[in-house]
């Protein structure tokens, strides 16, 4: 009897606040709460959210919306919030928010902007959620999906379980089945609910089921000599273990109250320094207290007179751990959904695990390319020429440079990569000729010099960039079909720009493989290195040879300059960066041998990441590390990995 | 009319140059060939009042410093055309240490001995600071640094301009947890000591904030780093706990430029995993595409969106100087406008140029912030400046989405237990360095 | 008398660093008119360091034929030897003023800690690393400024020449050592402060009431000395029987090798004695230059080294010390903003922007036009001439002596 009373007291009070809701505009829900709005800080901006997304108005929605995608103003003058839409630099016309019409066009300096910063905006997002989730409108939808996602809360979960039956679009009616088994996980009662949604996710990868999952296994180290028996405790521990330290242990043990701490040597300190009298603590004179022990000694004659606090100088804290026990325990209280946890997570652990080597061998493949690509110009000039061009970096600064330029006249970036390429490469090629011509071919019998020379050729040329283009990094911008990335699933992914060079370092690895072996320039410039007079003396004219041969080094460098530019950045400094691995690369790889400067790179850039793996803070100490394990290699081989033998070897 | 004014203002700046460059070229040929004519420059040290300019014009940082050197230039015109200093004109003295550590300190010790300079606005790295430190204490010089560093240092011969910690990593953290509720950090950082110092500040700060230590991430890259990949990924994975994950960056430079990239193709938005740089200004945007960046943030005590008149008369004043509207205008750029300004109050309450006096005349001085409210210079030689958080737009400008009351610069951090004894207070206890524990000054010189 | 005959440069050399060193006495700020500017003292100062690690590459390269790319990074953990020890030592003086009023005297383990947060503070950590055991004393210090850098070269060249690596690709391994060296100095980790380096070096501890302008021309005597010393250990190096045999190998590795020298331990000898010396040249250099950081020693530094003593003129140790002292001289200069701009009408030149890509370009001409560089302006005097033998090489290996070079 009584409780139907109530219920309908309930009932006529919904009712009475409904009425009066209907007179009421979402302006004055807004003008309730317009302090906090201004505000605008996560931190207090929860009851305007709910009380606009409870205020059953239709306008809600809307103001919700608006507020969300920034387009939210308030009105100097009065103080009301509208809907604003730009005319032009200078002014906004604005709408009112229940009737949809505009209240006239305003000067933007009367009106003030509401910018709620991305916390409030999810938050905004979550409150929308009960709107947006039957949304006719298929985005909304997703878009509350992932709002829930993002920020789920227990009050989601009874209207998402409603809206599945109803959801038309197969994609994201799966999202929303995906959706409520990770709400299930983290917000349901039943501990049988639960349990079946966790086992659901078995061997999936995706972060947010583990983003689900993990906070159901969060644990805490505690002292668990008095611990409850209902405690879910996932395992014991002792002190002095790898998994909790002595003085670990000991901080517990002095948090859980189980033991009096001992004076640190800072109070110690302080203490004694209270204490002098006379020029003397504790029958010590001060002066004498420049070591512990005396500073021990003191302290201990203090402690016996009972001034400071007791302290026992063979006083060791492993001895005060041991064979106390300790406990993870779960935060969880229920044991089933922990056990299941653990059992899913773990056979989820070990997917990540190998999907993330396989990431690793992604990354190590992208920058082998990378580095594979640096270097093939200098597989050429270098590997089979001999020629040390240390301007090559430069070559391919110029490379990228060119793209800039090409994409500054071009706009469509499409058309201006498909430009850039054999621009990048006719301009390097002009530039290694004219090297080739004016400097090199003068030193071909003076490998040291050459270094020279060229070293001279790259500071100048680095500084003409500089002076034409200024120190400032300029944009190279990828076309809008290599930007994003190749997600084969949340933990293996990797950019399609990274592909597109690892496409294009096979491309050249097949068209220097094609000129060297299967042209007529292929076979003289394999001649005129092996034997300069005999080529010569069979009607190859070397001049000639040696100056194509650069200049396709150069060219090819060129190219390559572009393919960096856009996955990193074009800078004077571009080639600089990459000048020695580059050396390094082909040393390693075995000069004269373009599948030896394939190794090599392979070889360098796997390597790179392996140290990077072990040590993920710290990737300076990769490069460094590496470079040292090139060096001692080198000793080993100094001829590299595919050293040529016989004749070919030169020596 | 216009044009008749900036060609007037163009030739100004040109004879003025001229005039620097005599000057210039006067004390090398006496140095070279050591003639004895270098006692000349001390006779007229009085008149004009020489600021010396000591940012690199080449090398690696001339990117960043070039623009101060600009601003600086346009500032002791503008002085001039109000009619000088104490009835002198001003006149810039610039020199060129050309990123090169050791120049900063030889360049300093020529101001300020062979030129004579009463003042020097200068300097960007921390380590090119370091090395003109004692220099400058030494010989008693008077130096003011616009760019935001680690702080722990207070130094009696140098006024910090630019954000302390506690002025740009500090509120914006706080902006992380309180407003975007993010619970495990990534601290991204260049391996030099601006961000190892900030990284081990924001540690500390953050776990007396609640935040576990294995909810911290720190990794350290190198100067001009381009392979991100790995870190990225890295960085993303550490969201599978269910925590929400933000990024602090203390990455330096060009390396934004392929860190960003690398963030956009891995479609890593602003609202998964928020981004905020302490080293990202409108220069660093503007070489790379923003529209897949918007919503990442930055924190600075400046941005060239600030709406204000005094900005938008700097700005204009700014594009005309240096003939092109492209340009952008910056934090430090606005350190040097206030503390040049500061300098200059200080030297016509003191009326005179000495280093001493012009050093207590700064103490307690004002002056207007161009982003509003004012800017205070307090006894430990750091400003009290308002902290700006902005989200990056997809033009390459920043929207100021949180705008602090004007915060007070701390030299030495609260959130280190070795220097939250200290203070500097040069205008009462004539201390840099005091220990508030043992009440001693723990030194009068700097650490370097 | 028989090492004068063969080093006819060397009473010349001594003549003109003992005038130099006077003239500079007498003009400086301290001991003369003070005509001469303190920070300008320094600058000559360290030019003469230059000069010194310039003679120690025209040792290792100009006359035993070993282009090192490295010769710079002993140059600079030279410095950081030196460093530690000054930054210590300073650190200390201040950390025991500071803790004399405190009520208990400070115990040894309080002032190594108190020293410790001083100097690592700047960069974010207290504790000492392991590298810095011997800083706090100075003799250990100097003996680990040869002892290191000498270590390291004797490893290095060891493992190197033992695997017959020679040429082009000995230059790339050791600029890979360069390399390896700052990137690991940058880390943080490293216990060297990383990218901030040690600085503060020009106040010696204790001194703090000597004056700069004393200070500077004291490290300048101290350089000249050096400077003197290091030219006659060179001198006589190459100017008896090993002399010849360094030079044979230089020009002809197999046949000296032949004719039954230890080709391997002649290399290393001298690899590591250039190392040692320009160790030394870097513990005088970064006294006055007051800072030292990695990038002093990144890859091209040692580059600048190699074209130093290849615009003087390698081969002959005068030649090393007039392009290290001309080349850094005319760059101060030019990067200083001292030099007029160049009005050209449509655009004026500014030495600050174009002086790299002169210096550039003037490597290149040298090694085309005039590979006995500056130097050889004193053959001209002396009327000494090379036969022309129409371009043929003297022997049968790459990048061995030209005719141009023969005649010595």
């Amino acid at each position: 009897m009584l409780r139907r009373l109530v219920a309908a007291c309930l009932l006529f009070l919904t009712c009475a606040l409904m009425a009066q809701a209907q007179d009421r505009t979402v302006q004055d829900v807004l003008q309730e709460h317009a302090e906090v709005i201004v505000k605008s800080s996560r931190k207090t901006i929860a009851p305007a959210i709910e009380a606009l997304a409870g205020s059953g108005l239709p306008a809600a929605q809307d103001v919700l919306q608006a507020w969300q995608s920034k387009d939210m103003w308030q009105r100097q003058s009065d103080g009301l919030f509208f809907k604003a839409e730009k005319r032009d630099s200078k002014t906004y016309e604005l709408f009112d928010f229940t009737t949809g019409q505009s209240v006239g066009t305003v000067e933007k300096s009367d009106l003030k902007q509401l910018k709620p910063n991305s916390g409030i905006r999810a938050m905004i997002g979550a409150a929308l959620v009960q709107f947006q989730l039957n949304d006719p409108d298929p985005e909304r939808r997703r878009a509350a999906i992932l709002a829930i996602q993002r920020d789920g809360e227990a009050s989601h979960l009874a209207p998402l379980r409603e809206s599945i039956a109803q959801e038309p679009d197969p994609d994201i009616k799966a999202l929303k089945e995906v959706t409520e088994r990770l709400l299930t996980i983290s917000y349901d009662t039943d501990e049988a609910a639960r349990v079946t949604a966790i086992n659901g996710f078995k061997g999936a990868l995706s972060l947010e089921a583990r983003a689900a999952l993990n906070p159901v296994l969060t644990t805490k180290t505690v002292y668990a000599e008095d611990l409850p028996d209902t405690a879910n405790v996932k395992r014991e521990l002792r002190a002095g273990s790898r998994d909790l330290s002595a003085s670990e242990g000991y901080a517990l043990m002095i948090a859980a109250g189980a033991l009096e701490p001992q004076p640190s040597p800072d109070a110690r300190k302080s203490a004694l320094e209270a204490h002098i009298k006379d020029g003397m603590v504790g029958g010590v004179p001060v002066a004498a207290l420049n070591t512990q022990e005396a500073r021990d000694r003191a302290y201990v004659a203090l402690a016996r007179e009972g001034v400071v606090p007791p302290f026992d100088p063979s006083f060791s804290i492993e001895d005060a751990v041991t064979g106390v026990r300790f406990a993870e325990v779960y935060a969880e209280p229920s044991k089933a959904v922990t056990d299941a946890a653990e059992v899913v997570l773990s056979s989820i652990n070990r997917a990540v695990g190998l999907n993330q080597m396989f990431d690793l061998t992604l990354d190590g493949l992208s920058l082998a390319s990378i580095y594979f690509l640096a270097a093939i110009g200098l597989a050429i000039t270098f590997g089979v020429m001999g020629v040390i061009n240390m301007a090559h970096g430069e070559f391919i600064m110029m490379g990228a440079y060119t793209g800039y330029v090409v994409q500054q006249i071009v706009p469509d970036y499409t058309v201006s990569i498909i430009l850039a390429i054999p621009l990048a490469f006719a301009v390097t090629f002009v530039a290694g000729v004219a090297m080739e011509r004016l400097i090199i071919r003068w030193l071909y019998n003076r490998p040291l010099e050459t270094l020279l020379a060229t070293f001279g050729v790259s500071i100048a040329l680095q500084q003409l960039a500089k002076n034409i283009f200024g120190t400032q990094a300029r944009p190279l911008t990828s076309p809008g079909w290599l930007d994003g990335a190749l997600s084969i699933n949340d933990v293996v992914s990797i950019s399609y720009i990274r592909i597109a060079i690892f496409v294009l370092a096979l491309v050249f690895l097949g068209v220097f493989l094609f000129i060297m072996k299967k042209t007529r320039l292929g076979l003289e410039t394999r001649a005129v290195t092996q034997n300069p007079r005999m080529a010569a003396s069979m009607g190859i004219n070397p001049d000639k040879v040696n100056m194509l041969t650069f200049g396709l080094g150069s060219g090819i460098a060129g190219v390559a300059g572009v393919a960096i530019g856009l996955y990193a950045k074009v800078t004077s400094e571009l080639g600089s960066d990459y000048i020695v691995q580059s050396f390094m690369t082909v040393v390693v790889g075995g000069v004269g041998n373009i599948w030896g400067t394939l190794l090599g790179a392979t070889m360098i850039g796997f390597l790179q990441k392996g140290i990077e793996w072990f040590n993920p803070s710290n990737t300076l100490a990769a490069q460094t590390y590496m470079i040292v394990f090139i060096i001692i290699f080198i000793q080993f081989r100094p001829k590299g990995i595919i050293a040529l033998k016989g004749r070919a070897a030169g020596d | 009319m216009l044009s008749y004014e900036s060609a007037r203002q163009f030739c100004g700046f040109q004879q003025g140059n001229m005039e620097v460059k005599i000057q210039l070229k006067a004390t090398l040929a006496s140095a070279l060939f050591a003639s004895t004519a270098i006692a000349s420059g001390a006779f007229a040290a009085d008149c004009p009042i020489k600021v010396g300019v000591l940012h690199s014009l080449s090398g690696s940082m001339a990117i960043s410093e070039t623009t101060l050197k600009d601003a600086m230039l346009m500032l002791v015109e503008q002085q001039n055309e109000k009619g000088g200093l104490l009835g002198c004109d001003l006149e810039a003295v610039v020199v060129d240490p050309a990123s090169d550590w050791p120049l900063f300190a030889e360049k300093a010790r020529e101001l300020l001995t062979v030129q004579n300079v009463d003042v020097i606005f200068g300097n960007w790295t921390s380590v090119s600071r370091k090395s003109v430190l004692p220099v400058i204490e030494e010989l008693n010089g008077l130096l003011f640094y616009p760019v935001q560093y680690e702080g722990e240092e207070s130094s009696k011969n140098v006024f910090y301009t630019g954000a302390a910690p506690n002025q740009q990593a500090i509120p914006a953290t706080d902006y992380f947890l309180d407003e975007l509720g993010v619970e495990k950090f990534a601290l991204l950082g260049t391996d030099y000591v601006y961000p190892r110092t900030t990284n081990s500040i924001l540690e500390s700060y953050l776990k007396s904030k609640g935040i576990a230590e294995e909810d911290i991430f720190v990794n350290y890259t190198p100067f001009g780093h381009s392979d991100w990949s790995k870190i990225v990924a890295d960085v993303v994975a550490l969201g599978a706990d269910g925590k929400k994950v933000g990024v602090i960056s203390t990455i330096n430079g060009d390396a934004n430029i392929g860190f960003y990239k690398e963030l956009a193709a891995a479609g890593v938005s602003a609202d998964d995993i928020p981004v905020v740089a302490f080293s990202v200004g409108e220069e660093e945007l503007s070489g790379l595409d923003t529209s897949n960046l918007v919503g990442h943030l930055a924190a600075w005590n400046y941005f060239m969106s600030a709406d204000t008149e005094e900005n938008a008369s700097f700005i204009e004043a700014w594009h005309a100087f240096i003939g092109d509207d492209a340009r952008v205008t910056n934090d430090p750029m606005e350190a040097h406008y206030i503390g040049f300004n500061m300098w200059v109050n200080a030297v016509e309450a003191a009326g005179t140029t000495d280093v001493d006096a012009v050093r207590s005349e700064m103490y307690g001085q004002e002056f207007p912030n161009l982003t509003g409210g004012t800017a205070v210079m307090n006894v430990n030689h750091h400003l009290s400046k308002p902290v700006l958080i902005g989200e990056i737009l997809d033009d390459g400008q920043f929207d100021i989405i949180s705008q602090t009351e004007e915060v007070p610069g701390d030299a030495w951090t609260d959130f280190l237990p070795e220097s939250a004894v200290l203070k500097s207070d040069w205008k009462d206890l004539g201390c840099g360095m005091y220990n508030t524990e043992t009440e001693t000054c723990v030194q009068l010189k700097s650490n370097y | 008398m028989d090492f004068l005959k063969k080093n006819p440069s060397l009473p010349v050399f001594i003549a003109v660093l003992v005038i130099f060193t006077l003239v500079v006495t007498f003009l400086s700020e301290a001991y003369g008119t003070g005509a001469l500017s303190t920070s300008f003292v320094k600058t000559l100062g360290k030019t003469l360091c230059l000069a010194l690690v310039a003679i120690a590459m025209d040792l290792v390269w100009g006359y035993t034929g070993i282009l090192s790319l490295g010769h710079f990074a002993f140059f600079g953990l030279g410095g950081y030897m030196i460093g530690m020890w000054l930054m210590y030592a300073r650190t200390k003086i201040i950390v025991v003023e500071s803790m004399v009023n405190a009520p208990i005297p400070p115990t040894p383990s309080e002032i190594s800690d108190a020293i410790g947060s001083q100097i690592f503070g700047v960069v974010g950590s207290s504790d000492f690393p392991l590298v810095w055991s011997f800083a706090h004393s100075f003799w250990a210090q100097i003996a680990l400024v040869v002892l290191v850098p000498g270590i390291l070269a004797l490893v290095f060249g060891w493992l190197a020449f033992r695997s017959r690596v020679t040429g082009v690709y000995l230059s790339i391994l050791t600029q890979a050592m360069t390399l390896a060296l700052s990137l690991y100095l940058f880390q943080n980790d490293s216990g060297l402060r990383g990218n901030n380096g040690l600085s503060g070096l020009q106040n010696l501890p204790g001194a703090d009431a000597i004056s700069q302008d004393n200070i500077s021309i004291w490290f300048f005597w101290a350089s000249a000395f050096a400077l003197l010393l290091t030219y006659l250990i060179a001198a006589f190096v190459v100017s008896g029987k090993f002399g010849s045999v360094i030079r044979g190998i230089r020009d002809d590795e197999a046949r000296v090798r032949f004719l039954g020298y230890s080709v391997e331990g002649f290399k290393l000898f001298v690899f590591t004695l250039t190392a040692i010396l320009a160790a030394i040249g870097g513990a005088l250099y970064y006294p006055q230059a007051g800072i030292i950081n990695p990038a002093e020693i990144a890859p091209i530094a040692s580059i600048y080294l190699a074209v130093w003593v290849a615009i003087g003129g390698r081969g002959r140790l005068y030649g090393a010390v007039i392009g290290a002292v001309f080349v850094s001289l005319v760059s101060t200069y030019f990067t200083g903003g001292q030099a007029p701009d160049i009005n050209l009408g449509f655009y004026t030149i500014k030495w600050v922007d174009w002086w790299l890509v002169l210096l550039g370009l003037s490597f290149v001409l040298v090694t085309l036009f005039a590979p006995k560089g500056i130097g050889g302006l004193f053959d001209l005097v002396s009327g000494r001439l090379s036969p022309n033998r129409q371009g043929a090489p003297l022997g049968p290996d790459k990048g061995s002596l030209r005719e141009e070079e023969a005649e010595q």
